[in-house]
């Protein structure tokens, strides 16, 4: 919203705010995103909606001009910022719903890596798109992530690196999956500015994403494929 | 960029933020023979584009000069800088980024092991550190977005070239910028003087 003149959210309609909502989250304008979130929800919206409509398309698109060199990091930011909070609003919300998540991720950034930009918006887009997640932060080793594994028993497993250097620490915690035997009891998706797709598979990882929106995409069809053999 | 002249055999093709010290290296050790050409240091914001700005360097360069070197680390291109050298033929710097070409693969690598939270600075990024880090993440209009960026991070460690205490001054002040702490290490210019040094004795040996 880069009018001067203060614009009334309330006297738009659902659809005109929703687009409003997309445009307040391009421009990082939290407060803006918060007070459309409570007009939605005071209209009789579920949270899931405002959620999957408002939210989450919203940094879809911001998704989409990041990866086309339109936004740059410090505006995907504020618009996550944004994002975050809306769903501060609608978390308690969504819980209240007894909606169950559909599917449980482990995230982490790997060993000698202490970048989680990227790990953080692909976290907020998977909770966005109804996954748990459980965050285990930078620098995580091989034991970390085998722990989180055993603790927490989700779906995904979820890597990111930003270092050429750190990248092929992936390969070790793949290794120590399927020394342990237990590779194909977790979908491994793997993520990060220098990683494409060929050093996905070459370090035994299901997919590669190349951003959050992916990353929430790719988590969803997995696990839809995942439940559809085992039905 | 510099030492253009028409006995120029061999081409650096270099990244902006070397683009001082190897027109310095060259022009120190009278290599005539070598041409500098450098790409903008801000395509390390967009690393994915290195691969294909390089390329059309070497590709300007075919026919022009015998050799041609990449004055490069992988630079966060996952790998993807070396599979379009590889197809070229052409060598670049060890390393993953400059840092490491400064410093030393081994140094580097047990100061990345000792604090995995390094923000690193050579002396190119201590005189554009207001332009690259503080403007180029977006610090300035958004200072609150600095815990978000530098959450991980725990120290500064100034990779040194040149021995300049005004320099020494300016990198302190941005650890301070950064809430970091700071220490200074003095690495002159590591594989960067001996790759350069390199192509000099190449370019002996072809004359004998």
């Amino acid at each position: 919203m880069t009018d001067e003149q203060e614009l009334d959210l309330a006297s738009l309609s659902d659809e005109e705010l929703v687009e409003q909502m997309h445009d307040d989250l391009y421009d990082g304008m939290a407060d803006e995103v918060v007070a459309g979130t409570n007009i939605l929800l005071g209209r009789g919206w579920g949270p899931d909606r405002v959620l999957a409509e408002a939210l989450v398309e919203g940094m879809r698109i911001v998704g989409v001009d990041f990866r086309d060199g339109i936004l740059f990091v410090p505006e995907v930011l504020l618009s996550a910022n944004s994002m975050k909070a809306g769903m501060a609003i609608l978390r308690p919300l969504l819980a209240e719903t007894g909606a169950k998540p559909i599917g449980k991720v482990v995230l982490g950034t790997v060993k000698g890596d202490i970048h989680d930009i990227g790990k953080n918006l692909v976290g907020m887009m998977l909770e966005g798109a109804g996954f748990e997640v459980v965050d285990l932060g930078v620098n995580t080793d091989v034991d970390k992530f085998l722990a989180a594994l055993d603790e927490h028993k989700p779906d995904i497993l979820g890597m990111s690196a930003l270092l050429t250097t750190t990248m092929p620490y992936m390969k070790v915690v793949i290794s120590a999956l399927r020394d342990r035997g237990i590779r194909d009891d977790y979908i491994v998706l793997v993520g990060g500015a220098p990683l494409n797709e060929e050093f996905g598979l070459a370090v035994g990882a299901d997919a590669y994403c190349r951003d959050a929106a992916v990353a929430a995409e790719t988590a969803r069809a997995f696990i839809d494929k995942r439940r559809a053999a085992q039905a | 960029m510099a030492g253009s002249n028409r006995r120029a055999s061999t081409l650096v093709i270099g990244c902006g933020a070397l683009g001082r010290e190897l027109v310095e290296l060259v022009a120190r050790d009278g290599l005539e023979h070598v041409e500098v050409r450098c790409l903008p240091a801000s395509l390390h914001n967009r690393p994915e584009g290195i691969p294909a700005a390089v390329e059309g360097l070497v590709i300007a360069a075919q026919g022009r000069y015998e050799r041609v070197f990449v004055a490069y680390g992988d630079c966060g291109t996952g790998g993807g800088l070396d599979r379009v050298l590889a197809a070229h033929g052409i060598e670049r710097l060890p390393g993953a980024h400059c840092y490491q070409a400064y410093a030393g693969l081994a140094a580097f690598d047990r100061m990345a092991e000792e604090e995995p939270g390094t923000f690193y600075l050579t002396d190119f990024l201590v005189r554009s550190f207001d332009r690259l880090v503080v403007a180029g993440l977006g610090l300035d209009r958004h200072p609150e977005l600095l815990p978000q960026y530098f959450a991980g991070y725990r120290r500064v460690v100034y990779l040194s070239q040149r021995d300049d205490p005004a320099l020494l001054a300016a990198a302190a002040r941005a650890a301070e910028r950064l809430g970091l702490s700071f220490e200074c290490r003095h690495t002159g210019l590591g594989e960067l003087e001996t790759s350069i040094a390199r192509l000099a004795v190449v370019a002996v040996a072809e004359a004998a």
